[in-house]
């Protein structure tokens, strides 16, 4: 960088010129870089754009409003983030306004004014005395040699000698107009794509953003925007099947806006294929547009596929997303917290709410989510097995009290296989984000959950426990008043249980047996409990038919103990009943993402630029030449000097084949006065020209 | 003298590359052009003309690589008939990787990715022997066993690419498309880009330094193969079908190596330095690679890494324009991709404007390298975002 010193005409330090000096500045170039650098990592480790109710989750409502204010959930959309991108942009088109005048100078000019001395103190030169040699012969040679080594030279006189100044690869400066300007034409057509023209529009009143959730014809006017209001947008909508929008949504902070679209887009179909091992290979949208201004009556069939988006009259509308767009589901619903056998059939949709009556309040339902597969790594496998099993059908479905809380569920059609038993399974959590809790729900001889729901529904119901524990104890005449004590005992063990599990029965009986004989009064009170639960489904086999007389198999022991495992889960599991799915007709969705960006051209311009200019600056050098000669005492003096901007070794080299070029001519070594001290540094390859 | 004018004249033109051409230059061009001819007429019936288009580029692109840097056409010639063995060893059975002798123990790609592992490590402790005892013989070993490793590695990905048709036609990919793959490709360019410089600065101080990178990507491989399982070929998910990925993933590499390569480097600077500081006398003062070796080599490094890292990043931008809807969505991983172009960016205006040199700038390649490695391994393990491939 040593021969671009741009000179500069001594001015007035007026406050312009003051600020053009801070701009371009490569102080503050730098810092701009780093600090821009700097503060891209933070929307890297704080996840952007996600609804504003997980922050305040993950923070606390103190540092979600902070963080809130900062700007941080949407970093890169800030007024302060693009401040100092602006800035770089600034600086770098300031840089680039005073360095290009002098860079162009640079190019044109050959620098015939240079002084011998300043000749002389050059990295790479060489001297010699020719006597008997013509001055003007050997200035022919030289630029001779200038001539085939492809530079170009001016000749002048200086003083008392002559000079040649040559160079070549002078298009190296342009790399620098090239990367620059490049710099600033990707920061101007990206601050267009970006989100400038929302928060004007925003700021101005002239649209508001909408943060209720709202069907899309309900949308005020205030929160639409008309085609072609802005020039970029990223928005997305969900298609069910056979449904058609004009419309996206763009979702910003906490609330959304609608654009509208000059054409309609209707999905036919969504499918989703599978590879072999159960992973999904292709997501693909067959779509029907209906643009009764561009296409009339025949609206365009397309196939839109993820990276492979259709671009349609400047929009590009590609497949982002998938989900559920209102699967018909049939649903059965258990009792799980009364006596009653008979479960309640309803049906519903997913997105849809029913409302259920119970005895504590009216419950909603609300159905959220089907899915068809539900690939998941095998229950038993190591970490890294890579070992997958398709579950299944599922539900996803959330129960909300009066009060607004609510429970998630997540119950699974099909029975699923675990150490060679059956199971219904339905997991649960009291909040969005917690693991699931699973409750296993065994299988009865028929695959199906009945079994275990009779034996709930019949350890909640007290008249037939009653009588069936009257009737199991046999008519004893010996010590009525034991049995009848026996039976209450039981009775009131049975419903702790049913109550609270395991966990209630144990704590009961530390609340009344003192402490020395804890351990064995629990121990009685255990045995006792299961003796009587296993009793009650004995007689639950016999009702099925089961001849229980010739003995219980293993599989309806495994059962049980499985059975009083569920059971005792079942206080937490928190619902009154267990929704069974028995039926279903999907419906899918397909998640469309459709963009327009004004400035793509003016970006892509830029990248082009960019990679020229790093070319051309790295791998070219701006090279010169300088061949000074003198007649001194009859004979020629001669100078060579040399300069490069760029690739130093390598001009090092060309030097020195140069200098090996002329010595030859000339014939030396004869009478050479001074020869350069070249390897002083610049490392040890400018020798190496032999 | 004799000699006219003109025919000085001529001696003194540097004489135009057909003349520099030399024989074994031309065979060369004659290998390449008959391969592809061969390739392109063999499989004419499946090729369409974009795959010709490629093939022909591929050819030219193999011409330029050789004539510019000669060592590369031994390579490429052994790379290939490597590949070319084990293609045909396997025919369309992919269940003869575990009973054909050649296969399970040489050529199957797990097995040629072992022996690049071991030669890798070997090269790197034969790099410093040879540098310590100044034998040019040991030197010369550490090259051999250097390249023995990248053309084990380069025939191991090539098979990977088939064996992956063989599992399944929909399966059937480059194989570029997770962590586990990219890591061998990342070995194989630094060790490219590395055995380039060597043979350019006829030098082999710097091996060592090079190559300790290289081990330490070796040593993640074979963690992450064994104590993770991810040797498995998995198929493409939808997202990555794409042909960008071809070109994005590899321009990357070139970025990553390069970079690494300088970080390495800069180490090697600053122990020398720090060495002819303390004892000017001592060991490692004299055997450590001369400081303005180092220093230009991490120019020339970074640079090229930062060209390539650029075209890189472009072509990530080009992809997710067409992929995700817009051809920069601040994705944690296009972020870093910036902030390590910003970072290098810095590094080379103070270098080139500033004047910087030696210690500051060596410091700074080697922290560069801690954000490169982020940006690389970090985002996928710490972040979430669009760029799904490779989660540890
Ligand atoms: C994002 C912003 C910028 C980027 C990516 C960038 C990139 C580059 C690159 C890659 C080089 C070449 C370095 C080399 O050849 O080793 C360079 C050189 C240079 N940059 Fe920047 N630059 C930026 C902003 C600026 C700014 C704001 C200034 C003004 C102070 C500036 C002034 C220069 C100068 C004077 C050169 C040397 C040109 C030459 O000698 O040919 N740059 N820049």
């Amino acid at each position: 960088m040593n021969d671009t010193a741009v000179s500069k005409p001594v001015r007035q330090r007026t406050l312009g010129w003051v600020l053009l000096e801070f701009l371009g500045s490569m102080n503050l170039a730098i810092t701009l870089l780093v600090v821009v650098a700097i503060a891209s990592v933070i929307g890297t480790v704080l996840q952007q754009n996600q609804p504003y109710p997980d922050y305040v989750l993950k923070f606390g409502p103190f540092w979600f409003e902070v963080f809130r204010k900062l700007g941080l959930y949407d970093v890169y959309g800030t007024v302060w983030f693009v401040a100092i991108l602006g800035f770089l942009i600034l600086s770098t088109s300031v840089c680039l306004y005073r360095q290009v005048p002098g860079m162009l100078r640079d190019m044109m000019h050959f620098r015939t004014q240079v002084q011998l001395h300043s000749l002389r103190a050059f990295h790479l030169r060489a001297e010699w005395r020719l006597p008997n040699r013509d001055a003007d012969a050997v200035l022919a040679d030289v630029t001779s040699l200038f001539r085939a080594r492809g530079y170009r030279w001016r000749i002048a006189d200086q003083g008392a000698g002559r000079i040649a100044a040559a160079m070549k690869g002078r298009f190296n400066r342009l790399g620098y107009l090239f990367t620059h300007a490049a710099v600033v034409i990707i920061g101007i057509g990206g601050l267009l794509d970006g989100n400038l023209w929302l928060k004007l529009k925003e700021s101005t009143g002239e649209i508001v953003l909408e943060t209720r959730d709202l069907p899309a014809r309900d949308v005020p006017d205030q929160s639409r925007l008309a085609p072609g209001a802005v020039p970029s947008f990223r928005g997305n909508v969900m298609l069910p099947e056979g449904s058609a929008a004009n419309f996206v949504f763009l979702r910003l902070r906490d609330g959304f806006l609608l654009q509208e679209l000059p054409f309609a887009i209707e999905l036919k179909d969504f499918q989703v294929a599978y590879y072999d091992t159960g992973q999904p290979k292709s997501f693909t949208s067959q779509v029907l547009i209906h643009d009764r201004e561009q296409l009339g009556d025949q609206p365009l069939a397309a196939t839109i596929r993820v990276n492979h988006p259709l671009i349609y009259r400047g929009y590009a509308i590609y497949q982002s997303d998938f989900g559920d767009g209102g699967s018909k589901l049939e649903l059965r619903a258990w009792p799980l917290s009364s006596a009653k056998l008979e479960p309640v059939e309803a049906k519903g949709e997913v997105g849809g709410v029913l409302k259920v009556a119970e005895p504590g309040g009216e419950l909603r339902l609300e159905l959220d989510n089907f899915r068809l597969f539900n690939l998941l790594p095998e229950p038993d496998s190591q970490v890294g097995d890579r070992k997958f099993r398709n579950f299944g059908p599922s539900i996803g479905f959330k129960l909300r009290d009066a009060g607004g809380g609510a429970r998630e569920y997540l119950n699974y059609m099909a029975p699923v296989q675990l150490e060679q038993r059956w199971f219904y399974i339905s997991g649960m959590r009291a909040r969005p984000g917690d693991p699931y809790s699973y409750l296993h729900i065994p299988a009865d001889a028929r695959s199906s959950p009945e079994r275990f729901l009779r034996f709930n529904a019949r350890l909640r119901d007290q008249s037939w426990l009653q009588d069936f524990l009257t009737r199991s104890a046999g008519p004893s005449v010996e010590n009525p008043e034991f049995q009848r004590n026996l039976k209450l005992v039981r009775l009131n063990l049975v419903d702790l249980f049913m109550q609270g599990g395991f966990a209630a029965v144990t704590e009961r009986a530390k609340s009344v047996v003192p402490a020395d004989r804890l351990r064995e009064a629990t121990e009685l009170y255990l045995n006792i409990l299961r003796d009587t639960l296993a009793e009650i489904y004995v007689e639950i086999l016999r009702e099925e038919g089961s001849k229980v007389e010739e003995g219980v198999s293993p599989q309806e022991e495994a059962f049980f103990s499985d059975a009083i495992a569920a059971l005792s889960a079942l206080p937490v599991y928190g619902s009154p009943f267990y929704l069974q799915l028995t039926s279903f007709q999907q419906v899918e969705a397909s998640g469309l993402q459709v963009t327009h960006s004004g400035g793509v051209t003016v970006v892509y311009t830029g990248f082009a630029l960019l990679v020229m200019g790093i070319f051309i600056m790295f791998y070219t050098s701006h090279r010169r030449l300088w061949a000074w000669l003198a007649v001194e005492d009859g004979a020629t003096r001669l100078l060579l000097a040399g300069a490069g901007n760029r690739r130093q070794t390598e001009f090092a080299r060309e030097f020195a084949a140069l200098r090996a070029a002329l010595e030859q001519r000339f014939g030396l070594p004869v009478a050479a006065v001074a020869s350069a001290e070249q390897s002083r540094n610049g490392g040890g390859e400018q020798n190496s020209t032999s | 003298m004799a000699v006219t004018r003109e025919a000085m004249l001529e001696q003194w033109e540097r004489p135009s590359v057909w003349q520099r051409l030399t024989i074994r230059d031309a065979l060369w061009v004659l290998l390449v052009v008959a391969g592809a001819g061969f390739a392109g007429w063999f499989y004419q019936a499946q090729m369409d003309r974009y795959e010709f288009a490629i093939l022909a580029g591929t050819a030219v692109a193999l011409i330029a690589w050789g004539l510019y840097w000669p060592p590369a056409r031994l390579f490429t010639v052994a790379v290939t008939g490597l590949a070319l063995l084990a293609l045909w060893r396997y025919g369309s059975d992919y269940e003869l990787r575990k009973s054909a002798f050649l296969l399970k123990y040489v050529l199957e790609s797990q097995a040629a990715f072992m022996w690049m592992s071991v030669l890798y490590v070997l090269a790197t402790v034969t790099y410093f022997v040879a540098l310590f005892s100044r034998s040019d013989f040991v030197g010369r070993t550490a090259t051999a066993l250097t390249w023995c490793a990248t053309a084990m590695g380069m025939t191991g990905l090539l098979v990977r690419w088939r064996e992956s048709y063989l599992l399944g036609a929909d399966i059937g990919h480059i194989p570029v498309s997770n962590l586990y793959e990219v890591f061998v490709l990342f070995a194989l360019i630094t060790a490219l880009l590395y055995l380039f410089y060597e043979d350019r600065h006829r030098t082999r101080a710097m091996g060592g330094f090079a190559l300790l990178a290289i081990s330490g990507a070796v040593g993640f491989l074979l963690w992450y193969a064994f104590d993770r399982d991810a040797y498995h070929i998995q198929p493409l998910i939808p997202a990555l079908q794409s042909y960008w990925m071809k070109i994005h993933v590899p321009a990357n590499f070139i970025g990553y190596g390069a970079f690494s390569l300088a970080a390495m480097l800069g180490v090697a600077y600053l122990l020398r330095a720090g060495a002819e500081a303390r004892r000017p006398d001592g060991v490692l003062a004299r055997v450590l690679p001369p400081l303005e070796l180092l220093d230009d080599v991490m120019y020339k490094a970074i640079a090229l890494g930062f060209a390539a890292f650029t075209i890189a990043t472009i072509l990530g931008a080009l992809w997710a324009a067409e992929a995700w809807g817009g051809y920069w969505s601040w994705d944690p991983k296009e972020t870093w991709a910036l902030i390590v172009w910003l970072n290098y960016a810095a590094w080379l205006h103070l270098r080139l404007t500033k004047g910087w040199r030696g210690t500051p700038m060596a410091w700074w390649a080697v922290i560069g390298l801690f954000v490169t490695l982020f940006a690389f391994l970090g985002v996928n393990m710490f972040l979430s975002g669009l760029h799904s491939y490779g989660s540890l």
